[in-house]
């Protein structure tokens, strides 16, 4: 079974039945995809399948054959952000992290096709991912704020020298740190 | 004990069918969404497996006044390429990624379940007449989505589900608490050449059609007073989601929103 995963042609032993979620961790040791509830209901598992988003634990490793992969690894590293990767940072839109690498690929994936998107799309876009830690509140703020370039160079650069000293600012008043 | 490698990918519709057979011992796979977690979890352990993804059977055509749509079109496609009601139904089923998985096909095969209801797409098929189209033990045929339904998909592949343009269409719903929610409770209506059609999603395991409502109609009842017809139709059950008693009372209204909708 061969498919593209993060620009790197791989020959994968996973069974064409086992799920692309598996062969991602199991065999590729690509643990960004979460297992979470493993029945297509949380949005953890998700990755781009030739860039549009997908549930990795409902996805036979057949229906990926020589197709492209791209998991949150992908998009940036320490110091060199991606923008949805840095406004998430920025805007607080991650507690444990658990949901992020969903978030932030479909959110990815949204903006690609369509810019700027509405209130409402956003929401529509994002039903499928599950966060049990912040609310949605500032994951919405962050997908906005990724949107509209409202992002600073110190988050873009977050997280150079190991864990970031950069705070952003200015808390919203009257908000628990 | 179960096979995770054997699993059959044809590449045209003609070898789907072939390698379907009689269906004995094979485990269709399309989008995967309602198998895939079944075979993980161990509740599904396929003998051998037809995956359904390369079989050419992922297109939508509409001409004539006809719309043919492969049984292995994503339903995302659906929502923007088909006619109403179909195109709404689709909008509502499960989240983005989800819908861009899924299958009309699997959605139209999705085994009942004993706690909630399955097959959202059911109902605007019903609705809109649909005939399908599939293979089995004794060759290809045409069946009428009801027949289809009664009978059950067992032995049967489907390959393709054709639709007539409805001269109007609607839909009423209520709505979903959560984009994973199955639905509470849904009633497609079409306008069609052989009269005014309702079909009711969510009150049952499977899509039922509202026989009582479309001769109510036909006899010259009101919108208020067919919708009540609907409760000789469905018998509502109580889910997580909402109790029968709940269905019993917002169904005729949803019915008679439907209908409104079909003559606004």
């Amino acid at each position: 079974m061969q498919l593209t995963v993060n620009g790197i042609e791989r020959e994968l032993s996973t069974p064409p039945l086992d799920t692309l979620l598996n062969a991602l961790r199991e065999e590729l040791g690509i643990t960004s995809p979460k297992a979470g509830c493993q029945q297509g209901g949380c949005g953890a598992c998700t990755v781009l399948v030739d860039g549009e988003p997908r549930r990795s634990c409902l996805t036979p490793l057949v229906a990926v054959e020589g197709a492209t992969v791209t998991t949150v690894d992908a998009l940036g590293e320490p110091g060199n952000l991606s923008p949805v990767q840095a406004a998430f940072y920025e805007q607080y839109g991650i507690q444990c992290g658990f949901c992020t690498p969903g978030f932030v690929l479909a959110t990815t994936a949204m903006l690609e096709r369509s810019p700027n998107p509405s209130r409402e799309q956003i929401l529509e876009e994002l039903a499928g991912h599950v966060c049990r830690c912040t609310g949605y509140v500032k994951i919405v703020a962050a997908v906005e704020a990724a949107a509209n370039g409202d992002v600073s160079q110190a988050a873009l650069e977050a997280g150079a020298t190991g864990p970031s000293r950069h705070e952003p600012e200015v808390l919203v008043s009257g908000s628990p740190a | 004990m179960t096979n995770l490698t054997d699993v059959l990918v044809p590449t045209s519709a003609e070898d789907a069918a072939a390698a379907f057979g009689d269906g004995s011992g094979l485990t269709v796979v399309a989008g995967g969404t309602i198998v895939m977690p079944d075979i993980m979890l161990g509740r599904l352990r396929p003998e051998r497996t037809l995956y359904l993804g390369r079989a050419g059977l992922d297109r939508i055509e509409r001409s004539g006044g006809t719309c043919r749509i492969g049984a292995a079109t994503p339903v995302s496609a659906l929502v923007n390429g088909a006619p109403e009601p179909l195109a709404s139904f689709a909008a509502h089923v499960g989240d983005r990624e989800v819908r861009g998985q899924a299958t009309i096909g699997g959605n139209l095969c999705a085994p009942a379940a004993a706690t909630f209801s399955r097959g959202d797409l059911q109902a605007p098929l019903l609705a809109l007449d649909a005939r399908i189209r599939s293979a089995g033990s004794t060759g290809e045929r045409t069946d009428s989505i009801e027949d289809f339904l009664a009978a059950g998909p067992d032995g049967r592949l489907v390959l393709e589900i054709e639709v007539d343009e409805p001269k109007r269409a609607s839909s009423a719903s209520v709505r979903r608490p959560h984009a994973h929610a199955y639905t509470i409770l849904a009633v497609a209506a079409a306008e069609t050449a052989a009269g005014t059609r309702v079909a009711i999603a969510g009150a049952g395991p499977r899509a039922v059609r509202a026989a009582s409502v479309e001769q109510a109609l036909a006899g010259g009842a009101s919108f208020e007073d067919a919708g009540q017809k609907a409760l000789d139709d469905v018998d509502p059950r109580d889910d997580a989601l909402a109790s029968a008693s709940y269905r019993r009372q917002v169904l005729p209204a949803l019915v008679g929103r439907a209908l409104e909708g079909l003559s606004s």
